[in-house]
């Protein structure tokens, strides 16, 4: 099982793209596996053939399990081993003790099993009128003690649905995730494109909803507690920026335009070849350079919460790779569809709140990444150059970076690097 | 409400004395024992009076060793009599907690059926007089846990009046608890007012947003609450436990049902009381006509301060019913 997020504990698999005897080769798809963020699509590191599988469908495992063999070129047939998945929770095996004499002990502590913090929190009269009304619990916004749902939010709700019944499907479970059941765009292997075939979500909305709030919440306390951020700010004079962008997109179908996001990833991604201490892991008290570079783009979900997915080698793609990788990433975020290799391993992230009208994004890291870059709304504003003023799109680009990894000297090259880049968007 | 001709203006005390009167004239088995009962007039003036219609032999002033004279009532109910002891305080009860529950409670069992023991315990219980910690406490709620006897707490005054002859009517051991607040309290009362039952506990007012159960010397202030929260718009049902044991449980939970909210009020210390007891009843029973968990007002788990304000700011207070229910209640939107 991948870890598949600095936060991930466990997994459950839904479903197996392989069966035993299968070929398989790096990169290829071959499991999708549940997680309290998302659905991801689990590649292979390996080429060879698929000797057996170890968890079942529907199992739930903790990180580090072996999922399946593989056997590689040249290697014997083996008889099917005994490897059995550990499930998740389970205690220990106790080994037998050796029979003792009978003594008064302390009764032995018994085991027990960690609350689950995210169930909701409803009356039991509150449950019962919501079977009996119909009303899906997710939808619904407690009012009672500590934000519980009673009884009389649940008319409520029963109420609102009535008086607009197409919004709200009768089926709770349906809405959101029956748009991840959709196949998964094209992957990219050899034999050309591998459909996922539907699934059924194991995790309902709210459920998920909740289990990425509290994933989110781990990973930002998590950041906050650990990292000793310093942060900077620039601003960066885009008129060269967008004016090229402009012209660029006039020669284009509507289609491939490209988005000013593009230009300030590559940007990102050029001035982290520069400066490579914001490019990287901080892990075991040490920072560990990326061996490429993978930015995490931050992707807000229309029913709250977000993902950083990767998009790999940004540094040595064109503006048109990144264009397709980032309208494919967001595409599938939505649907809640994600690779293993896009959620775990972004180098770096960027942010960009800018079309909410933000000026400037002051990030928290996403651990055990050591920098973040956001970047705020570009907006005309006065502009001094060479003694004159003038009007110019200005955004502002700011940096959240780990001083354990690098320095604020260096967090300031960084950020001029990237202004510097932008100056020449034909050369990105 | 005005005095008529069916009723008369009567305090908690002189309730309880016609009550033990009447047992006293109604039946020759009847007697009166305890601390200062006879010439004192009893500590709380119940008795006052009686010695001098009865007489030394059914008014007997005992020394002053409770295990002494609940041992002599039991031992006088297994010979045929019907002993009503008095005890002064709860908290001197506990003096006499060999008797009652090792031999009272059990003696039915362990004779196999031979002997019932028909004594009616009575005594004091509860804060509010500054007697301070040795005099005040409410341990009822510990009787209440003892299988073999009854527990009753009037806290009105027909159940003043009534509930003796019932208890004496009883085969068995029944305790009976009188909340020293309220011996003063006047009110009207039917002039014909006799025995009453013992098995139910009894709605004191009917209410559909929240139930507020209760009994005894907390009764008086949960209906002042209801009153309050009346004035703010919120209806709330009064259950008026009178047994604590055996429970009414249909009683509480029939309201509950109606209500789908709770606070329990209860003068005890709310560690293992009788407000537990409920309150894990009504989970048991009503747990699906729950909308919001289960509230309890108890005493602050201290012994009964001294100083008047420690004292009322101890026990269950009507501000804080109110509060604790407008909380409750408020959140239904």
């Amino acid at each position: 099982m991948p870890a598949l997020g600095a936060d991930m504990e466990a997994g459950t698999i839904i479903e197996w793209l392989v069966k035993p005897g299968d070929a398989v080769r790096r990169g290829d798809i071959i499991a999708v596996v549940d997680t309290e963020k998302a659905t991801i699509e689990v590649e292979v590191f390996e080429t060879g053939v698929i000797q057996n599988i170890v968890v079942g469908k529907g199992e739930k495992v903790p990180i580090g399990t072996v999922l399946a063999l593989i056997r590689t070129d040249g290697e014997a047939v083996l008889p099917p081993t005994e490897i059995k998945p550990k499930p998740v929770a389970a205690p220990p095996p106790i080994p037998p003790r050796p029979p003792t004499p009978p003594r008064i002990e302390k009764p032995p502590l018994a085991e027990v099993p960690p609350i689950t913090p995210h169930r909701l929190r409803v009356s039991p009269l509150a449950m019962r009128a919501a079977l009996d009304l119909k009303v899906d619990l997710s939808t619904v916004k407690g009012t009672g003690p500590d934000g519980a749902i009673i009884k009389a939010d649940i008319e409520r709700a029963a109420k609102a649905a009535v008086a607009a019944p197409p919004a709200t499907p009768a089926h709770p479970t349906a809405p959101a995730v029956e748009a991840a059941v959709t196949p998964a765009p094209s992957a990219p292997s050899a034999e050309g494109p591998k459909l996922v075939p539907p699934r059924k979500p194991t995790i309902a909305p709210a459920d998920r909803q909740a289990a990425m709030r509290k994933a989110i919440a781990a990973a930002m306390a998590h950041s906050k507690r650990e990292i000793p951020h310093y942060y900077l700010g620039a601003h960066i004079d885009m008129s060269r920026a967008m004016t090229w962008l402009q012209a660029e997109n006039l020669k284009r179908m509507v289609t491939e335009r490209l988005l000013y996001s593009v230009l300030l990833l590559k940007a990102v991604a050029l001035a982290v070849r520069e400066i490579p201490e914001m490019n990287g892991f901080w892990t075991d008290g040490a920072f560990k350079p990326g061996a490429a570079i993978h930015v995490g783009v931050a992707i807000s979900l229309r029913q709250g919460g977000l993902i950083a997915p990767a998009i790999h080698d940004v540094d040595k793609k064109s503006l048109d790779q990144i264009m397709v990788n980032l309208r494919d990433l967001v595409k599938r975020v939505r649907a809640g569809v994600l690779r293993s290799s896009e959620i775990a391993d972004a180098t770096i992230t960027v942010t960009s709140l800018g079309e909410q009208g933000v000026e400037a994004v002051f990030g928290i890291i996403y651990p055990p990444q050591v920098a973040l870059v956001g970047f705020g709304k570009i907006a005309e504003r006065p502009w001094a150059f060479n003694g004159m003023i003038g009007a110019r799109p200005v955004a502002m680009a700011s940096l959240a970076a780990d001083h354990r990894a690098s320095d604020g000297h260096r967090g300031a090259l960084f950020l001029a690097a990237i202004d510097r880049l932008l100056q020449e968007p034909e050369k990105l | 409400m005005t005095a008529t001709a069916k009723t008369v203006r009567i305090t908690y005390r002189e309730a309880m004395r016609q009550a033990i009167r009447e047992a006293l004239l109604r039946d020759p088995r009847v007697f009166l024992m305890g601390e200062d009962v006879g010439r004192y007039g009893g500590c709380y003036a119940v008795s006052k009076g009686l010695l001098e219609e009865f007489g030394p032999e059914r008014i007997r002033d005992t020394p002053l060793s409770e295990s002494a004279f609940v041992g002599a009532g039991i031992g006088a109910a297994m010979g045929g009599m019907r002993p009503i002891v008095e005890i002064m305080t709860v908290n001197f009860s506990l003096l006499a907690l060999d008797q009652i529950v090792n031999n009272a409670a059990t003696i039915l069992h362990m004779s196999g059926g031979q002997f019932n023991i028909p004594v009616v315990i009575r005594m004091t219980t509860g804060a509010g007089r500054q007697l301070a910690a040795q005099h005040s406490h409410s341990l009822e709620g510990w009787y209440a846990h003892i299988p073999g006897i009854k527990v009753l707490a009037p806290a009105t005054l027909e159940d003043a009046r009534g509930m003796l002859w019932t208890a004496l009517e009883d085969p068995d051991p029944v305790l009976i608890f009188e909340h020293g607040m309220l011996y003063n309290m006047e009110g009207e009362l039917a002039a014909d007012a006799g025995a009453v039952g013992i098995d139910k506990a009894a709605v004191r007012r009917s209410g559909t947003d929240v139930s507020l159960i209760t009994y005894g010397g907390t009764l008086g202030k949960t209906l002042q609450a209801a009153e309050e929260l009346a004035r703010a718009g919120i209806n709330a049902e009064v259950v008026d436990l009178r047994t604590l044991r055996p429970l009414d449980s249909e009683t509480i939970l029939e309201s509950v049902t109606r209500t789908h909210r709770t606070v329990i009020i209860d003068e005890g210390w709310r560690s293992g009381s009788i407000s537990a007891e409920i309150s894990a009843r009504i989970m048991e029973g009503a747990f699906y006509e729950l909308d919001v968990p289960v509230a309890r007002i108890c005493s602050a788990e201290a012994p009964t301060p001294y100083a008047k304000h420690l004292e009322e700011a101890a026990v269950p207070r009507v501000s804080t019913i109110v509060e604790t229910v407008t909380g409750m209640v408020g959140a239904r939107g």
